[in-house]
């Protein structure tokens, strides 16, 4: 199973304004470490799920990071939100489900929900109903490494890498090393169709 | 990647890429299938209707379930032919439970081709479960969504259809479905149950049940109706069982790692004995489990949003 | 002597190239029609165009064909019973839109035309027909395959054949009475050849075709083994048999030697038959379901053969209408057959004229003087002192099948959005036009 295609990269290049480059998408995640650790005193009880594609990549570097500074491994899981989608009747094709892993019991776990961009918030609202359909974790926080902002829904991170203020025709696009084979984020923009 | 019709009518003409996509997404379903909660949200709001012309157990409920896994609505109607044959139509039937605001209809029917009939009268995603001797295609999908997961690969393997091929839509659907994705397939049964020119269907024919098994990796055994006797096809089940039963003897003759399968409803000691059925090898329960994965993965991939006349 | 004669005509068609098979005449020519019956047949000296265009009697027939009115020795008008398909009346307009001016009823209605008083009923009807209509009436009671009809009564009240149509006589002692029994009237018994046992409950063709559908087939067998049959009685009883729509290769070649051997048999074959194959079904089309049922290529190819080598004597429609609500139902369900009369003439030059298959005489003569041969009718003829029964064929037209737009009140075609070339221009019946396109 090929693994999520990158949207972006069936589009045009298109000249964008570099806000984040490999250092800093490293220095923001390993400050993003270090605050959960503060705020959850420890990393006993977490637990790290990060949503596909990208967020997935990133929660394990996360876990990787706080494995460095206290020598815990936190539980990482995977989750593939198309199957709660709330626009899955509206889109013209369905778009392709990848596999769920969450291998290990969320309840009464401290969850740390990760993802890329925070924006409408509409794919938060669609994890937080799959984790709690996977049992009732004690606590629920969300890591993202851009906030972009038009949130569309109740709903804000804990822990953000950067607040970038965008306009509604401008686009983030958040590489990754694992995926696009650099870490950066751009703003582009023209909006995509 | 999507399939190219929103009916899922047969497997013949299906690409490679289509069973491709449908197998992987059925694989996302099982995974969900062993969750403490066995049930997406996915379908909210989508209402399919089960029609069920021909009596069924096993395939009514499986796509129940797996409507009910998906969060959809779902509406059963049942009916014996010859009550339906007094009354109203089937376009009139199914005009009128479209016209209830429905978005897909599952149809099971003793005659060929209605499924497409069907697609002719409503604008509804029609998906065939069975229709007369022509396809079963979830079936045929379950099918090789179970050898996929026992083998990797069905690309090569050598796969035996026994039994009444003729009046067999099992046997068609897997046919077309296991020859797509590049296996060899052959099929075996007594020559008055052997359709017209089967062969150029692209498969062995075989009416020696030994020479079929020989080096086969796989024996999908086909369920024997007793009417066939009583049409003169068949001079009784006992020499039926003798001729093209399955048994641990028979077994031999496969390839190590063999399998077999059968379509249910079983009829033990006829076309399989209970030693056989219940063999480590077979793999008739995953079947009937993955029938329930294979269904939701159609149901989701069927189930487009309104532009979805492309 | 000509201007004399032009101005006691009613009716001239001047200018059309005259193909009359019985005469083997292939000629352009006027033909000269006064009281219903052609008067005069002028090859040499013509009319100049000049005055046809200002003379409203004479018809320009310039650049067409003109043909005797054409036959179908095969149609189902259903009248009594399912008027709201086809009724005599509307199944002659049909008629004369596909380019017929006779045509035979067969006797399967309900009640079925078993006796005298269902004979006249038909001749009763036929009057206000648009063209002249023949019932062929059955050949046993109720078509029930069990007694022999009143046949010398059916001949006075003038049915044409004897045939339980829809159905074979399935008894093989009643088939040889029947013929043994027609042979005193010297009537032809016409045969719906068909082993019901083998046919069983078949819905199509048994071949590969079927074998994919998973639908139910019925076998070539299932007619040949009764062509067989009816070829050994026919020979044992010298009685005259007439194959109705024939679709296998096995038949062509059963029906080939007996002819050979001096068997007294004919047969026809229909446009369907020898224009598609069982691959239409594929998309489940109900039109096409038709009994016997569409063949294969291998089939088709042979009932052309016949049709060239004379084996196959005569084209007929097999026309039967049937209403949407029974064909718009699923495959099984629906009724075997489908309305042919106003495609034939099409079918016919673009399948058989247009493909080199047949020459023009050898088309026309299969659907005008072989039939009247077999059903002895006074027609199909260009002949002076014969009824002017003509019709004139426009060859070059090319047009699309649009069964909304047929005469027929049932518009069960497996035909439409098909291009066609080649359609009745005018239908003339007893001196009178009957049909203008």
């Amino acid at each position: 199973m090929p693994f999520l295609e990158s949207e972006e990269e069936n589009l045009p290049r298109r000249k964008g304004v570099l806000i984040m480059d490999e250092k800093t998408v490293r220095r923001a995640l390993t400050r993003i470490a270090h605050e959960i650790i503060e705020r959850n005193k420890g990393a006993e009880n977490l637990g790290l799920i990060g949503i596909k594609t990208r967020g997935a990549y990133l929660a394990e570097r996360l876990a990787k990071i706080i494995f460095e500074i206290e020598e815990v491994q936190v539980p990482l899981g995977f989750m593939d939100i198309t199957l709660y989608r709330d626009d899955i009747q509206t889109k013209l094709d369905q778009p392709i489900v990848q596999k769920t892993e969450v291998m290990f019991d969320v309840a009464d776990k401290i969850i740390i929900l990760v993802d890329d961009v925070l924006f409408t918030g509409r794919t938060i609202r669609a994890a937080l109903d799959q984790i709690i359909d996977f049992g009732r974790p004690k606590l629920i926080q969300l890591a993202v490494l851009v906030d972009r902002g038009h949130r569309e829904l109740p709903i804000r991170a804990d822990y953000i890498g950067k607040n970038i203020p965008t306009a509604l025709n401008e686009q983030v696009v958040v590489k990754i090393q694992e995926v696009d084979g650099e870490d950066s984020v751009t703003i582009e923009k023209e909006k995509r169709k | 990647m999507k399939l190219k019709s929103r009916h899922l009518l047969g497997l013949e003409g299906i690409s490679k890429e289509e069973i491709g996509l449908i197998l992987d997404t059925a694989e996302t379903f099982k995974e969900v299938l062993e969750r403490p909660i066995k049930k997406v949200p996915t379908l909210r709001g989508v209402t399919v209707v089960n029609l069920f012309y021909e009596a069924s157990t096993r395939t009514r409920i499986s796509f129940e379930l797996a409507e009910k896994r998906l969060s959809a609505e779902l509406v059963n109607f049942s009916a014996s032919t010859s009550s339906v044959k007094k009354g109203e139509t089937l376009k009139d039937t199914v005009k009128n439970i479209e016209a209830m605001k429905i978005d897909m209809v599952v149809i099971r029917h003793q005659s060929a081709g209605t499924p497409y009939f069907l697609t002719q009268c409503l604008s509804s995603s029609i998906i065939n479960a069975g229709d007369g001797a022509h396809e079963h295609p979830t079936q045929g999908l379950l099918d090789l969504f179970t050898l996929r997961e026992k083998y990797k690969k069905i690309e090569g393997l050598k796969v035996v259809i026994v039994g009444d091929i003729k009046h067999s839509r099992v046997a068609r659907s897997n046919i077309w479905g296991l020859k797509t994705m590049g296996a060899s397939v052959a099929v075996c049964g007594p020559t008055t149950l052997m359709p017209y020119e089967i062969d150029k269907m692209g498969v062995g024919v075989y009416s020696n049940l030994d020479e079929a098994l020989r080096g086969a990796d796989v024996v999908n055994v086909l369920r024997i109706q007793l009417e066939r006797q009583k049409g003169g096809l068949l001079p009784s089940l006992r020499e039926y069982a003798n001729e093209f039963g399955i048994n641990s003897d028979r077994l031999k003759r496969l390839n190590p790692n063999f399998t077999i399968m059968h379509p249910g409803p079983i009829n033990r000691g006829v076309e399989i004995t209970p030693e056989v059925a219940d063999g480590p090898y077979s793999v008739i329960l995953d079947q009937v489990t993955n029938g329930v994965a294979i269904r939701m993965a159609v149901l989701y991939l069927l189930s487009g949003g309104e532009g979805k006349v492309e | 002597m000509n201007k004399k004669t032009s101005i006691e005509a009613e009716l001239i068609i001047a200018g059309g190239r005259i193909i009359d098979p019985a005469s083997k005449l292939d000629k352009v020519g006027d033909i000269y029609i006064r009281d219903g019956k052609i008067i005069k047949i002028e090859t040499k000296k013509l009319i100049p165009r000049k005055k046809i265009r200002f003379s409203p009697e004479i018809i320009d027939a310039f650049d067409k064909i003109v043909t005797p009115g054409l036959i179908d020795m095969h149609a189902h008008l259903r009248e009594p019973g399912r008027e709201d398909e086809e009724t005599i009346l509307t199944g002659s307009e049909a008629a004369v839109a596909g380019g017929f001016t006779s045509i035979c009823c067969m006797p399967n209605t309900q009640p079925p035309i078993d006796n005298q008083e269902s004979v006249k009923f038909i001749y009763e009807k036929a009057k206000s027909a648009k063209c002249k209509v023949y019932p062929v009436a059955g050949a046993t009671k109720g078509l029930k395959g069990e007694e022999l009809t009143e046949i010398a009564d059916l001949v006075k009240a003038g049915a044409v054949a004897i045939s339980d149509d829809g159905r074979p006589i399935y008894s093989s002692s009643l088939m040889r009475y029947a013929l043994e029994y027609s042979k005193m009237y010297d009537l032809p018994v016409i045969s719906h050849c068909e082993d019901l046992a083998l046919s069983s409950d078949g819905v199509m063709n048994e071949g590969f075709v079927s074998t994919v559908l998973g639908l139910k087939g019925i076998p070539g067998v299932a007619e040949e083994v009764m062509v067989a049959r009816d070829i050994r009685l026919a020979e044992f009883t010298k009685s005259r048999v007439h194959i109705a729509h024939v679709s296998t290769e096995g038949s062509v070649n059963l029906i080939r030697e007996a002819k050979r051997k001096g068997v007294k048999i004919t047969c026809e074959a229909t446009p369907h038959h020898f224009t598609l194959t069982d691959e239409i079904i594929k998309t489940f089309d109900t039109n096409a379901k038709v009994n016997p049922p569409l063949r294969t290529k291998k089939d088709l190819d042979a009932l052309k053969k016949g049709l060239k080598d004379g084996t196959i004597d005569c084209i007929a429609t097999d026309h039967a209408p049937h209403s949407i609500e029974e064909k718009d139902v699923e495959f099984d369900a629906a009724p075997f057959g489908m309305v042919g009369l106003e495609t034939a003439l099409g079918l016919v030059i673009t399948e058989l004229i247009e493909k080199k298959v047949l020459t023009w005489i050898e088309a026309i003569a299969r659907m005008t003087i072989n039939p009247v041969k077999i059903l002895k009718l006074n027609a199909g003829q260009i002949k002076v002192g014969m009824p002017a029964d003509l019709t004139v064929i426009d060859p070059e037209t090319n047009w699309v099948v649009e069964p909304k737009e047929f005469k027929s009140k049932s518009k069960n075609s497996p035909f439409g959005g098909r291009k066609l070339k080649g359609r009745a221009f005018l239908t003339i019946v007893g001196g009178k036009v009957a049909y203008q396109s």
